[in-house]
C-alpha cells in the first residue's frame, strides 16, 4: 500500500501505533529511552486504518500495531524490538537516528 | 467415598435372586452420594464408573422384575414343565454371575479412586509444605485447587506443581555434576535441559493467562516470598543478572562488560513495559470512571474497558518474552560450566525463597 510504504520510509524510526495501544506507547519510551524520538503514526485516526492494517499484515508484522521500522525498513513488532535491545544490536541499528543531546 | 462401602455384601451371602437386590442398593447409594456432593473425590473420576453400572442396571432389571412376580406361579407350574425350571435357573446363574463380576469391577474402580485420592492428598501435603498457595481445603472444594474453579488455572497449578518438583530434581543434577568431574557434553545437556524447563513454565504461563490473566499477573501460583518480588507476573530478570552476578566463575572482561550491557539493556526494556503497563491503568481508570459516578449506573463504555484488560495478557507476554531472551542472552555470553553455574545458582535462590515463604507461613506454629 502506497500509504504504508511512504509513512514507512520516512527517515529514523517510525511506530505504527493505535491510540489505545498501551504496548506501542511502551515501545516509543524505550526508543525515546535509547535517545531518538520516533515518528508516531496512530492508524486508529486514519480514515485509511484497515487498510493500513492489511497492509502492515501483508508486509509480515504479526500483529499490525505496533510495527516498527527504522530507516525505511520493518524491523517488526514489539517481540523483535526488545529481543534486538537485549542481543545489542538495537542501538547500532538507530545511532544514525540519534538526536543530537546537548 | 466412605458411605458405600457400608452396602458391601460379602459373596457368600448371595442367593438367587439377592444379587439383583443388591444392585439396585449400590446404584441407589451411589446415585443420591453424586447428587448430595458427599464424594470429596473430583467428580470425574467417578462418574464414567456410574454410567456403566446405570445401563448394566437397567438391562438387568427388567431381567429381575419379570422375574420375581412370578416366583409363586413358577412354584406352581414347576411340576409341569421342568426345562422352564432349567431355563429360569440358568438366567438367574446367569444373572448371578453377571452381577458378581459387575460388582469386582466397582470394587476394583473404588479401589483405584481411593489410591488417586490418597495420592492427591499427598500432593496437596507436599504443595503445602512447600508454601504453595492452595485453596480452601480439599474437602470444601471438590474440583481442584483453584478459588475460581476455572479449569485452565487448575490444570496450571497442578502442571506448576510438577514443574516445581521437575526443577528441584535438575537442580540437585546439576550441583551434583558440578561437584563432580563431568564432561563438558553432559553439563551442556544439563544446561540445555534446565533452559528448556524455563522456556516450558514460560509456554504454560502464556496459556494460563488466557484463561485468567489477573491470576498469573498476580503470582498467586508463588509462594509468598516470591510474590514480594512480582513484576508483571514473575521477576524482574534485571533483578536476577544483579543478584547472580557475583555468585559465577571468574568472567572475562569481555563477559562482564557484556552481562553489564545485558543488564542495562533489560533494565530499559522493563522501565519501557513499566510505564507501558501504568498508561494502561490510567486509561483504564478513565474508562471505568467515565459518565455520572454517583448515579448507580454501571460503566458506559464497558467494552472499552473489556479492551484494555484484555492488552494485559500481552504485556505479561511481553514480560515472560523478557525473561525468555534474557536466559538466552547469558546463554549465549556464558561458557557451558559458567551457565551451568548460573543455572545451579538462580534455581538454589528460587529455592531459598520458597523455604523462607514456608518458614514464614509456619513462624506461629513455633512453642516458645
Amino acid at each position: 500500500m502506497d500509504k504504508v510504504v511512504r509513512m514507512s520510509s520516512e527517515k529514523g524510526v517510525v511506530i505504527f501505533s493505535k491510540s489505545s495501544c498501551c504496548l506501542s506507547y511502551a515501545v516509543q519510551v524505550l526508543f525515546q529511552d535509547l535517545g531518538v524520538h520516533p515518528t508516531v503514526h496512530e492508524i486508529d485516526k486514519d480514515p485509511d486504518c484497515r487498510e493500513i492494517e492489511k497492509a502492515l499484515m501483508r508486509l509480515g508484522c504479526s500483529t499490525p500495531v505496533p510495527a516498527i521500522f527504522v530507516g525505511g525498513k520493518l524491523v517488526g513488532s514489539t517481540n523483535e524490538v526488545m529481543s534486538m535491545h537485549l542481543s545489542g544490536s538495537l542501538v547500532p541499528l538507530v545511532k544514525p537516528f540519534q538526536a543530537n543531546l546537548c | 467415598m466412605n458411605s458405600t462401602s457400608t452396602h458391601f455384601v460379602p459373596p457368600r451371602r448371595v442367593g438367587i435372586y439377592e444379587p439383583l437386590h443388591q444392585i439396585g442398593m449400590w446404584g441407589e447409594t451411589f446415585k443420591s452420594n453424586i447428587g448430595n456432593g458427599n464424594m470429596n473425590t473430583p467428580s470425574h473420576i467417578i462418574i464414567p464408573n456410574h454410567q456403566k453400572l446405570d445401563n448394566n442396571l437397567s438391562e438387568d432389571t427388567s431381567h429381575g422384575t419379570a422375574g420375581t412376580p412370578h416366583m409363586f406361579d413358577q412354584e406352581a407350574s414347576t411340576s409341569r414343565h421342568p426345562d422352564k425350571i432349567q431355563r429360569r435357573l440358568a438366567q438367574n446363574r446367569e444373572a448371578a454371575r453377571k452381577s458378581r463380576l459387575r460388582k469386582k469391577a466397582y470394587v476394583q474402580q473404588l479401589e483405584t479412586s481411593r489410591l488417586k485420592l490418597i495420592q492427591l492428598e499427598q500432593e496437596l501435603d507436599r504443595a503445602r509444605q512447600q508454601g504453595f498457595y492452595v485453596g480452601n481445603g480439599i474437602d470444601t472444594n471438590p474440583l481442584g485447587f483453584s478459588e475460581t474453579m476455572n479449569p485452565g488455572i487448575a490444570a496450571f497449578e497442578m502442571e506448576y506443581g510438577h514443574w516445581v518438583e521437575e526443577q528441584n530434581r535438575q537442580i540437585c543434577e546439576l550441583r551434583t555434576a558440578l561437584h563432580g568431574h563431568v564432561s563438558d557434553a553432559e553439563l551442556r545437556l544439563l544446561v540445555e535441559t534446565a533452559m528448556k524447563h524455563y522456556f516450558e513454565l514460560f509456554r504454560m504461563k502464556s496459556a494460563a493467562a488466557k484463561s485468567d490473566v489477573f491470576f498469573v499477573m498476580s503470582g498467586m501460583w508463588k509462594t509468598s516470598a516470591e510474590r514480594f518480588f512480582l513484576w508483571i507476573g514473575g521477576f524482574r530478570p534485571s533483578d536476577l543478572l544483579k543478584v547472580l552476578l557475583p555468585h559465577f566463575d571468574i568472567l572475562t572482561d569481555q563477559q562482564i562488560l557484556d552481562v553489564c550491557n545485558l543488564r542495562q539493556s533489560c533494565q530499559q526494556a522493563e522501565d519501557a513495559l513499566s510505564q507501558g503497563m501504568e498508561k494502561l491503568q490510567h486509561t483504564l481508570a478513565d474508562c471505568v470512571a467515565a459518565g455520572q459516578l454517583g448515579e448507580g449506573s454501571y460503566i458506559p463504555q464497558v467494552n472499552s474497558a473489556m479492551e484494555r484488560l484484555e492488552a494485559l495478557v500481552s504485556f505479561v507476554n511481553q514480560a515472560d518474552h523478557l525473561r525468555h531472551e534474557t536466559l538466552l542472552q547469558m546463554h549465549r555470553i556464558l561458557t557451558t560450566r559458567q551457565a551451568a553455574r548460573g543455572l545451579l545458582a538462580l534455581g538454589e535462590y528460587f529455592q531459598r525463597l520458597r523455604a523462607l515463604s514456608s518458614s514464614w507461613a509456619t513462624r506461629h506454629r513455633e512453642p516458645t
